[in-house]
């Protein structure tokens, strides 16, 4: 089949048609070529690319010999990993040794990382394909790529729509057939909201449990990268490879991948599922009637639904625009023109330093800058950033609280499906109040993923979100695999 | 709450933050941070005088290695994609001499 040639928005969402699961055991088995699957993703890249631009840069000539490598090695009988031509896009946060890595911001234009981060490793030893650098909104700061330095990326859905963000190429690479899979990173939904818009399956770990090393800090205390899929047990699979401790970063949690694909088939039953009474208002009634149809679904196959609160739930996202530009100002430091990418020449080292960072960074990226450095500044660290982390407790509370009467929480992920080009950019508060939903989560380090569930507005894909506890990996995927079979 | 952010208190953080801003962009930048600033100031609505404050969403403290030599990047490596390189370090322009 062609991969390119979906007519309605249900056959463009799997559009290749083959999911992580299918593909590994295929090839593997020496039933499937390696090589056959990377050309029916560089044919769908050739075809709609250009329309899409869901990549920074495609690695095609390293992809093919890779699969060539693998292929090479089932003929041979040789031991083949649990992803074994898998054909998988990276975020480009996300460093790749001697492959550029551009976080979508001319500062880093150019850029070569001399090492590969934790997670790119992990894929590699199990038999991944890597496809190329997907692009971003810059340093990942934004909810629609259309901060990207080098143009937004379209919805493969609807292109006329943003595919969501920050992860909105390694969202709109899946949705496109341009790869089987797709890593993203989430701070404050960046994974999830993009699933959502897109059709797809989106997991935000718990913090700590998936490696940091390698992808490039925004907020450290709220990033986790995770994966995007076209199914539950293709997310699940991908969870398994790439979570558990990594020395090389010391926030990681000391316990190894939590073991997913058996979950999938255990139902919800006598399971408590958590709707909360007091949720932030503004979602729409398409969106609204999905999440009705989801708590239907779980009450049908055993689930109890009891009533949540989350009195602070709409401070979070006054807390995280505080604490997540605070923590990048910090982190951003580093982009100084003397190590990595672009440099401006001046007479002396601190005009060299202002006029590279005024040339590197785009708009967005300088506005949470100022904001972090003025929140962290003297004589406003009480009045701001102290306040913000507190307001991080109360809703680390709520869920505490929340969690003592359930298992799990379900959401919507985004209030709206995808929307128009330009229909926030003008507003910067439009636009953070896409995240009201997924923002809890990154403050309170828990798990959560998005996915989909029916249409919404213009025939476009709803995600329902869940959200479990620290460590509820376990459950949260019990939830979405019901969901998925109530499709 | 501090007062409403000024044109110099912008102009102070460009220069803490290392970023040099033109003026028009001193002009957007304090309208849109007291915007956010002012945005911010709903949490003056809870009751924060009793919360511990939440620096990290898990506790791991002291997290330490054994002191063993191990393989580092590769130098060469490293320095071939930075700006500029010179005897195996960094190059940077003047960092003192040059005040006006």
């Amino acid at each position: 089949m062609s991969p390119t040639q979906g007519t309605g928005r249900a056959d463009r969402a799997h559009s290749a048609g083959r999911t992580v699961v299918d593909i590994a055991a295929a090839v593997a088995n020496g039933s499937l070529s390696a090589v056959a699957v990377l050309e029916e993703n560089l044919a769908a890249i050739a075809a709609r690319e250009s329309e899409v631009h869901a990549f920074n840069l495609v690695t095609a000539d390293r992809a093919r010999e890779r699969a060539t490598q693998i292929d090479a090695d089932v003929q041979a009988g040789k031991k083949v990993g649990r992803l074994a031509g898998v054909t998988i896009a990276l975020k480009d946060n996300m460093c790749t040794r001697g492959v550029e890595t551009t976080c979508s911001s001319k500062i880093l234009a150019g850029w070569k990382p001399p090492y590969d981060a934790t997670v790119v490793r992990r894929l590699a030893d199990e038999g991944a394909v890597f496809v190329g650098k997907t692009n971003l909104d810059e340093f990942a700061m934004g909810s629609s790529t259309e901060n990207s330095a080098f143009g937004p990326t379209r919805n493969p859905l609807d292109t006329s729509r943003v595919p969501g963000g920050s992860s909105g190429g390694s969202a709109a690479a899946v949705a496109a057939g341009f790869a089987t899979a797709s890593l993203g990173s989430d701070t404050g939904g960046s994974i999830r909201q993009p699933a959502a818009l897109c059709g797809l399956v989106g997991v935000k770990p718990t913090y700590g449990m998936v490696s940091r090393q390698g992808l490039v800090a925004f907020g450290s205390s709220l990033d986790q990268i995770g994966p995007f899929t076209t199914t539950v047990a293709d997310a699940a699979l991908m969870m398994e490879v790439i979570a558990g401790h990594d020395p090389l970063d010391s926030t990681s949690l000391p316990q190894p991948a939590p073991m997913l694909t058996g979950e999938l088939s255990k139902g919800v039953q006598g399971m408590r599922i958590g709707r909360i009474t007091d949720m932030p208002e503004g979602s729409s009634p398409d969106v609204l009637a999905q999440l009705e149809a989801a708590f239907d679904a779980l009450r049908a196959a055993g689930a109890t639904v009891v009533d949540v609160q989350m009195p602070s739930m709409l401070y979070g996202l006054t807390a995280y625009y505080l604490v997540a530009p605070a923590e990048a100002s910090s982190n951003l430091a580093r982009f100084d023109g003397v190590r990595y990418g672009l440099r401006v020449d001046a007479k002396d080292l601190n005009s060299m330093y202002g006029a590279t960072r005024a040339a590197g960074f785009g708009d967005e990226v300088k506005r949470r800058i100022m904001l972090g450095t003025y929140a962290l500044s003297a004589g406003y660290y009480d009045a701001y950033y102290g306040k913000a982390l507190k307001v991080r407790r109360l809703i680390a509370d709520d869920f505490a609280q929340a969690y003592t009467k359930c298992d799990a929480i379900l959401t919507p992920t985004s209030p709206t499906v995808a929307f128009k080009f330009g229909d926030k950019t003008s507003n910067p508060l439009a636009m953070y109040l896409c995240d009201v939903f997924t923002i809890p989560t990154n403050l309170a380090g828990h798990a959560a993923m998005s996915v989909p569930f029916g249409t919404g507005e213009a025939g476009l894909p709803v995600g329902v979100q869940i959200l479990a506890p620290a460590l509820g990996e376990a459950p949260m995927f019990r939830v979405a695999a019901e969901l998925e079979r109530a499709q | 709450m501090p007062e409403p952010i000024s044109r110099e208190t912008v102009q102070k953080v460009a220069r803490l933050a290392r970023l040099d801003l033109n003026d028009a962009e001193v002009e957007r930048m304090t309208q849109q941070l007291a915007g956010m600033l002012e945005h911010f100031r709903d949490v003056d609505a809870l009751d924060l005088s009793n919360v511990e404050p939440l620096t990290q969403p898990i506790p791991l403290s002291n997290v330490l290695r054994d002191d063993v030599v191990a393989p580092s990047l590769d130098r060469d490596e490293v320095l071939g994609s930075a700006p500029a390189a010179q005897d195996g370090r960094f190059r940077v322009p003047p960092i003192v001499g040059f005040e006006e």
